[in-house]
């Protein structure tokens, strides 16, 4: 790096992880939706995607190919501009998450990520918060019956559930002490206790509106198949719809890391002393296994009443993660430390 | 870093202008997002990283996400309800006596800003743990009157919304 100016160097290196840590996703994305459908497939005893390579390996790619040859309408009454910029908003706001996810940890005992702000979990948090937008804006500028419900309706169930997701994290916060990602996984592992057996109530609400939060099965209201059509993406074909759904699902790629750094200690295992590149291994398999629980959720359970969403966010979760969070600050009074 | 001030001081400028000047109330809202994410870099670029953080997550994530939420019901498919100038000259005396005074009041805070004498930040304030320390024993009076402020706000929302029985 001699001769160059430092923060051009800087600015490059973290283009370049950028590029490579979005490849990594996006793939993810692909293999995750193949894992869901092998997956559904086998709750309901079918085989799922073969056809494509050996054991549907390739159905990923065929999709892709298939979703980009497509023609890419815009009806006419759309607002053109909101239209186009709607997919790209959506996508842009959850790749955004991973500028601070800590993957585990360098031999060296560096951590492997972009960046660490001593506000972490607000940057998280923030950016969930503005998520929403694309599936607003997309809903509205279609200038449709259902995709102004469904947009309408995910607005509505995204502020709802926001507050207790937001309440359920100040728990963990405030056990670590810190609002640094890779401070929380660092006090987790320092003290051999995973902050799901001391917030596991967080936990069960942080996973309850992490669900409502990607709009997954049960609370997909905003596409509501027998409903709305397809909510909010009704009228999008081709790669904008394509677009969608990558953000859908990078989302819960997002969700489950997060509830992996805050509850179930990151990279943290057994034999990370000896073997430091297995932090990667551990982070990975908690993330694969809050996955299949998302998956197996919308296997099973069959979608709320609209009613029933809105009171158990407002009416159950919220008072819950309130609580929770009044007898953790209680109890860390109390101690005079956190953990 | 002053390459980031310039382009994100522009942004700021061009989407605030887009923001006041498009016909389309959902444009405005987009133009301010815009805004809100320019201004939330400058508050980074002077490592004021906790309120960088509650622009983009109160304003950007809650405040424009109602705006949104009523504009997109009220102007579905309708036009602009306001076509020509002439439904808005009364407001021409007070905006630009508005204008004058934010001229002031910008001049005053650029000639604060670039006296020598200036106190710098605190070192490290922005950060999450030093705010908190500072919001809650030195500023702890303003927080608590504000938190009581918004209590009156939301009682009298409660008080004007819930003449009728509540339902969810």
């Amino acid at each position: 790096m001699n001769g160059i100016n430092p923060t051009l160097a800087f600015a490059i290196v973290t283009a370049i992880k950028a590029g490579v840590l979005i490849f990594v996703v996006v793939t993810a994305f692909a293999y995750l939706m193949l894992f869901e459908r092998k997956l559904l497939a086998w709750f309901q005893l079918r085989v799922g995607p073969i056809w494509c390579g050996p054991w549907g390996l390739l159905q990923p790619a065929a999709d892709a190919i298939k979703l980009v040859l497509k023609e890419d309408l815009t009806p006419a009454t759309a607002d053109p501009f909101i239209y186009k910029i709607a997919p790209a908003l959506a996508v842009l706001t959850a790749l955004m998450a991973y500028a601070i996810v800590p993957f585990g940890t360098f031999p060296d005992g560096s951590p492997i990520s972009i960046a660490n702000p001593n506000v972490g979990i607000l940057f998280l948090l923030a950016t969930g918060a503005i998520g929403v937008y694309g599936i607003a804006l997309g809903g509205w500028s279609s200038q449709s019956k259902w995709p102004l419900l469904g947009a309408i309706r995910s607005t509505a169930q995204l502020i709802s559930y926001e507050l207790a997701m937001g309440l359920s994290i100040v728990g963990v916060l405030i056990i670590a002490g810190t609002t640094s990602l890779q401070g929380i996984v660092a006090a987790q592992s320092a003290h051999h206790v995973w902050f799901i057996i001391p917030q596991i109530v967080a936990f069960l609400i942080y996973g309850i509106t992490a669900t409502a939060e990607t709009n997954r099965a049960p609370f997909d209201l905003p596409e509501a198949e027998t409903e709305l059509v397809a909510g909010f993406h009704t009228e999008y074909s081709s790669l904008r719809f394509g677009t969608f759904f990558v953000a859908e699902y990078i989302n819960m790629i997002t969700v489950s890391a997060i509830g992996t750094l805050l509850f179930l200690g990151g990279g943290d295992g057994p034999f990370v002393a000896q073997i430091p590149w297995l932090t990667i291994v551990w982070f990975l398999a908690k993330v694969g296994l809050l996955l299949f629980i998302f998956i197996w959720l919308r296997a099973t359970l069959p979608r709320l009443r609209y009613d029933r969403l809105m009171a158990f966010g407002w009416k159950v979760l919220l008072p819950i993660a309130a609580l929770n969070l009044l007898v953790t600050a209680a109890i860390v009074a109390l101690r005079g430390h956190g953990i | 870093m002053i390459v980031l001030f310039w382009a994100c001081a522009l942004v700021a400028i061009a989407s605030g202008i887009w923001t006041i000047a498009s016909r389309q109330p959902v444009h405005s809202v987009v133009g301010l997002i815009v805004n809100f994410a320019a201004l939330a870099i400058l508050f980074l670029t002077l490592s004021a990283d906790f309120l960088a953080m509650m622009q983009i997550l109160i304003y950007a994530g809650a405040i424009l996400v109602l705006f949104l939420f009523v504009i997109a019901l009220l102007t579905i498919g309708s036009a602009p309800i306001e076509t020509g100038r002439g439904r808005l000259a009364f407001q021409a005396a007070p905006s630009v006596a508005a204008g004058i005074a934010a001229l002031v009041i910008m001049g005053a805070g650029l000639r604060v800003a670039w006296s020598p004498t200036a106190a710098g930040p605190l070192n490290d304030l922005g950060s999450v743990a030093n705010f908190g320390q500072q919001l809650l024993t030195t500023h702890v009076f303003a927080f608590e009157a504000t938190a009581f402020i918004l209590l009156i706000a939301i009682v009298g929302v409660v008080m004007m919304a819930g003449r009728k029985e509540l339902r969810f």
